[in-house]
């Protein structure tokens, strides 16, 4: 019997070199589960029969292109696309005999912080279905802590690894810009974007983390890559940790997160780690609007490509071409898409360009300044992933600045390019809370390290309690 | 910062080729305009001395050799077409635009 819900795919990997599994009753396992749990949970929007073979069984988020199986991005307009190519990080797992169990639900186009915004309906929170699993991830995060994968890949732009893990409670990093090949990912912010895993612990992240990282020549943003170290040791000896006040002290943040986070940061002292703290003054009061023009502007030049024309859903309204067009995208896009199109194509418009969209790149370079600044002081910096812990289904929907505000404490560290690993560190109201932990660029080897001690540490039970 | 008015929600609307239904653009109009209210901070700051990040890396264009290899096969290629004739995606006619 394997219990799926406990497993981590370095235990996995043990059964099947042990021989006391094979990958066909593993993969069968798995099928179980979701059979069993996704009727109640929806993290996947298509499930596969297992292509055989002895690796270990992975689960994709809907966004990244896999050839041959169903990639809607969430989306009605890519309702019934089969893409005719491989995404790098797909064929780079497969490369390494990981074997694909599905592709999981996503917000549309990856836009949103809760999966509501998918048009295949949402994603429920494993540890308490009436509330969110986060976003725009919550099918990858969902569908590992649930025991329907092993292990998984997400997407993030402004939090999309990072806040579903921190929601759901297991590990999510979110690599440096440009380690990770976006080529046959379905495209949302360009400058932003970046593909990374979501485990069950913070060894199984990095093995994952060192299959999908390094240059791509079909990714000319991509670059050469340091050798990951998966992480052994259970110190923090000689290690600097940071504490942005600004970021530990948002008004937002819920009482229950601010205590596991405080226990998270004594437990980095206790650990042989001097911590002090930093500040980001203006990271986070202008990390959000500078985010929610960058990313709907690059937004509106990415989904111009959906026209009806070449794939995806064409409106049967095509009377002529201008009318196949608008009624297309119309009929095709959801709200959440619509509206970032609108707000980014008024900001790139003539006469607000320099306004909105060039005042937000230059916002970028303050915030990109305030972080290299505390990395001159500290190697890493800690604080809560998400100010909430699950917020309840609906919750958000009608309000799209309240939803937006989720994000407040990713979106600076994205907006720097940096890398940031979700690390659960206990539980509020009886759900996960996350640690987010910042390094400078390329310092993922960083992360894991301080992510692994923690995990020791701390012992939190990934297995949601209602599901034990 | 000026506010989106229903005319100007209709160009940007029409520049982003949106067919927008009357209960959207009712909608629309109020989020849009409280979206730019608060991304509007931006203009808090006194940035002339800064320059933007279009960017987060420091990389340098990259080049390739010019040389022919194997691409998508016209069937691939077509493989999704909405609609097509032999070896063309077919579209309606181009109307005013």
């Amino acid at each position: 019997m394997i219990d799926t819900l406990r497993l981590t795919a370095e235990g996995a990997k043990k059964l099947l070199d042990a021989r006391e599994v094979s990958g066909p009753e593993l993969f069968a396992a798995y099928l179980e589960a979701i059979g069993e749990r996704d009727p109640e949970l929806h993290c996947y929007l298509h499930v596969c029969d297992d292509p055989g073979g002895e690796g270990i069984p992975i689960a994709l988020k809907d966004v990244i292109g896999t050839k041959g199986v169903p990639t809607t991005a969430g989306s009605k307009i890519l309702e019934g696309y089969v893409p005719v190519y491989d995404s790098t990080v797909a064929a780079r797992c497969k490369e390494h005999g990981l074997r694909l169990l599905g592709k999981t639900n996503t917000d549309e186009f990856a836009m949103g912080s809760s999966t509501e915004n998918s048009a295949y309906g949402p994603t429920h929170n494993p540890w308490n279905p009436d509330r969110v699993p986060g976003g725009s991830g919550g099918g990858s995060a969902a569908a590992v802590s649930a025991g329907l994968a092993p292990w998984a890949l997400g997407s993030d732009t402004g939090g999309s690894i990072k806040q579903p893990s921190a929601l759901c409670g297991n590990v999510g990093l979110r690599p440096t810009y440009g380690t990770v090949s976006r080529y046959g990912i379905v495209a949302f912010a360009s400058s932003l974007d970046q593909v990374g895993p979501v485990a069950k612990t913070v060894r199984d992240c990095a093995f994952l983390y060192s299959v999908i990282a390094g240059r791509d020549p079909c990714d000319s943003t991509t670059v050469d890559t340091p050798p990951v170290t998966i992480p052994e040791g259970e110190n923090l000896r000689g290690l600097r940790v940071g504490v942005p006040v600004e970021l530990n002290a948002h008004e937002a943040i819920e009482p229950g997160v601010r205590h596991a986070v405080e226990h998270a940061v004594e437990l980095c002292r206790q650990l042989g780690a001097e911590v002090g703290e930093c500040s980001l003054p203006r990271s986070v009061d202008f990390g959000l609007p500078c985010y929610y023009l960058i990313a709907p502007a690059e937004a509106s030049s990415n989904l111009a490509r959906y026209d009806g024309v070449r794939y995806g859903y064409r409106s049967p309204r095509s009377e002529d071409r201008l009318a196949m067009y608008k009624n297309t995208r119309d009929e095709g896009f959801g709200d959440e898409p619509k509206r970032r199109i609108l707000v980014g194509t008024y900001a790139l418009s003539a006469g607000y360009y320099d306004a909105y969209y060039g005042q937000a790149q230059k916002v970028r370079t303050v915030i990109a300044l305030e972080h290299a600044q505390a990395f001159e002081r500290f190697d890493v910096l800690v604080t809560p992933t998400s100010p909430s812990v699950a917020f309840e289904l609906g919750g958000r929907t009608a309000d799209p600045l309240a939803m937006y505000a989720s994000d407040l404490l990713t979106i600076p560290s994205c907006m720097a390019g940096l890398p940031g690993l979700n690390v659960p560190c206990g539980l509020s109201e009886g759900l996960p809370v996350g640690l987010q932990l910042i390094g400078p660029q390329f310092s993922e080897n960083t992360l894991f390290r301080v992510g692994h001690a923690l995990e020791q540490a701390i012992g939190f039970d990934v297995v949601p309690e209602r599901l034990r | 910062m000026p506010e989106i008015s229903r005319e100007l929600l209709l160009h940007v609307a029409h520049l982003a080729r949106l067919e927008l239904r009357e209960d959207e653009l009712a909608r629309l109009e109020v989020q849009l305009n409280d979206i730019l209210a608060a991304v509007s901070k931006v203009a808090e700051l006194d940035l002339d001395d800064v320059s933007p990040t279009s960017h987060p890396l420091d990389v340098v264009n990259v080049w390739g050799a010019d040389e022919p290899r194997p691409c998508l096969s016209v069937e691939d290629a077509l493989a999704n077409a909405p609609d097509r004739d032999g070896d063309f995606f077919r579209v309606p006619p181009g109307g005013s635009s």
